[in-house]
């Protein structure tokens, strides 16, 4: 989704030397503090040890990111940020959280081994995309007084002239995860008859819903 | 200041609205239904038909004690009946009812997505109450819901997605304002499959399955009572003035009306909005539930292929007549 700041910045390139760092406006602090809230959200997501709870706080920081984007006046951005992931990508994951029937109050075994080769991937991604947007934007200023500089038609404009190429190469992406998740949602269906033994025991639909699914969110992202 | 009273003003007749409106759903199902069935209906409450039979289901269940079952997830169970309702009320900002700037709570740039995305928000609501009840009815509701979402917001979208194609805006105002009346036939298989998919997503008869009472008692909502299984009844007529009203706004021409009317546009918005809340409730009295497969059939086979083909035809159209 960093399509916003890219969508944004073709309009925002007043002069930084202007704004200062020490007299914030009232969006900015706005920004700031959402911002923490946000980060906060994300922490929680991480560590708490309630499953349930982990998706609602991902709620919680997908939405704080969405105001974000209102913030910087990319209303477009923010709305299909929470129609994609609030609307559909959580949907699916508490999907498949009641399927797997988790248990209300702490899982004992959520904790990974892996956790601070985890914590290592995190911080490094992490600093690269803030290395690269800190580095691509610097002292780039939003003017938040005139035109929106993130509103629909600004960023149709931009995304399907200047950045046409990425977008189609994402659609083809896209469109390359659905025919996986068919293919291989069809596999495991040819291979059920030989392992009957489990067909008693298993409640039936676990298997086939989950990867039913799979297919429906990847088709919405695509067409998007 | 003047700004601030025209918002404050704005803001409270949307929540008049919002807390009015559907009650006035609510009470006409009972009649409606009623007479439907050969049956009078509430005759008692308040004297006249019965008008304030809903104020009277109101103070009962606001008398009820607020039970929280011993093994559930006391917070979110709390919290769910908030998350389901007042999406309803945030998307009631966005609809226009009438021409002009001033008929509407306030002016969205991208109000479709933003309509969209916070109707998809308040199926949350089932989903944590489904899961906090610790209850197995209400957890198969839950998934249930969370099925039906998936399956039929993508043909919502894709419905709305031609209506924007048409009108060349996503914004609802922009698609009044560029509202012609041969939309109508053009957009019509859209129109139908929106207000279907709209029906499921509100889990309406015939798509009721994930709270379908004579099999698993009312799904998610099985284990609240009082105030809190009120606010998810409000959830659902609220939901019903919502779907009914951006169906006008997007298909039917919203505020446009046959022999254009100046100053009664809302007239028409409202009427139309009350046509097609008739027509959910008459759907309610005719058709039965659809089982859970016949359910995801009717929207990967029937509803997306339809949306899909609606998108190709208002495409199609819009190069040709440019």
């Amino acid at each position: 989704m960093s399509l916003a700041a890219v969508a944004a910045s073709p309009a925002t390139t007043t002069a930084a030397e202007t704004n200062g760092f020490l007299s914030p406006t009232g969006v900015e602090i706005a920004f700031l503090l959402v911002g923490l809230v946000t980060l906060g959200a994300a922490v929680v997501t991480v560590t708490t040890k309630q499953l349930v709870h982990a998706a609602l706080w991902l709620v919680v920081t997908l939405g704080g990111l969405a105001v974000e984007y209102l913030l910087l006046t990319a209303e477009f951005i923010a709305w299909v940020q929470v129609l994609i992931y609030v609307g559909s990508v959580v949907v699916l994951l508490l999907f498949g959280l009641m399927l797997t029937k988790a248990p209300i109050g702490r899982s004992p075994d959520a904790d990974s081994g892996n956790r601070w080769a985890a914590l290592t991937v995190a911080i490094a991604a992490a600093t690269a995309l803030v290395w690269v947007v800190v580095d691509a934007f610097r002292t780039t200023w939003i003017d938040l007084d005139g035109a929106a500089a993130g509103s629909t038609a600004v960023t149709g404009a931009s995304l399907f002239q200047n950045w046409v190429l990425p977008f189609e190469a994402l659609s083809v992406l896209l469109l390359a995860a659905l025919v996986g998740a068919i293919v291989l949602s069809r596999k495991a269906a040819a291979n059920r008859p030989t392992g009957s033994t489990a067909l008693g025991k298993q409640p039936a639909g676990t298997d086939p819903a989950t990867s039913d699914e799979q297919p429906s969110r990847q088709g919405k992202e695509g067409a998007r | 200041m003047n700004d601030v009273l025209d918002v404050a003003l704005r803001l409270l007749i949307v929540f008049v609205v919002f807390l009015t409106f559907p009650l006035i759903v609510g009470q006409t199902e009972h009649k409606v239904m009623a007479h439907m069935q050969g049956r009078l209906g509430p005759m008692y409450a308040g004297g006249f038909h019965g008008w304030a039979q809903l104020v009277a289901d109101g103070v009962k269940f606001a008398q009820k004690e607020d039970v929280v079952p011993a093994g559930a997830d006391r917070r979110i169970f709390q919290l769910a009946p908030a998350v389901a309702l007042l999406p309803y009320l945030l998307v009631l900002l966005a609809i226009p009812i009438g021409p002009g700037e001033g008929a509407v709570g306030e002016v969205i740039d991208a109000g479709i997505f933003f309509v969209l995305a916070v109707m998809g928000v308040g199926v949350l609501g089932s989903l944590m109450a489904g899961w906090a009840s610790a209850n197995k009815f209400s957890l198969l509701g839950g998934l249930r819901t969370a099925a039906q979402l998936l399956a039929y917001e993508l043909p919502m979208l894709l419905t709305a997605a031609s209506v924007a194609m048409a009108a060349g805006t996503v914004s609802l105002p922009g698609i009044l304002d560029a509202f012609e009346w041969w939309w109508l036939p053009w957009q019509i298989v859209g129109a139908l499959v929106f207000f279907v998919a709209g029906l499921a997503e509100l889990q309406r008869p015939p798509f009721d399955m994930p709270v379908a009472d004579s099999e698993i008692i009312f799904g998610a909502y099985t284990e609240y009572t009082g105030l809190r299984f009120a606010l998810f009844l409000l959830a659902e007529y609220a939901g019903i003035i919502v779907l009914c009203g951006l169906t006008t706004v997007l298909f039917l021409g919203g505020w446009h009306g046959p022999w254009g009317a100046d100053g009664l546009g809302w007239v028409w918005t409202l009427l139309k909005t009350a046509v097609l809340a008739f027509l959910v409730i008459w759907l309610r009295v005719t058709y039965p539930r659809l089982r859970e497969d016949q359910l995801q059939k009717l929207s990967w086979t029937l509803l997306v292929p339809l949306s899909l083909a609606q998108i190709a035809l208002t495409g199609i159209v819009k190069v040709v007549i440019q």
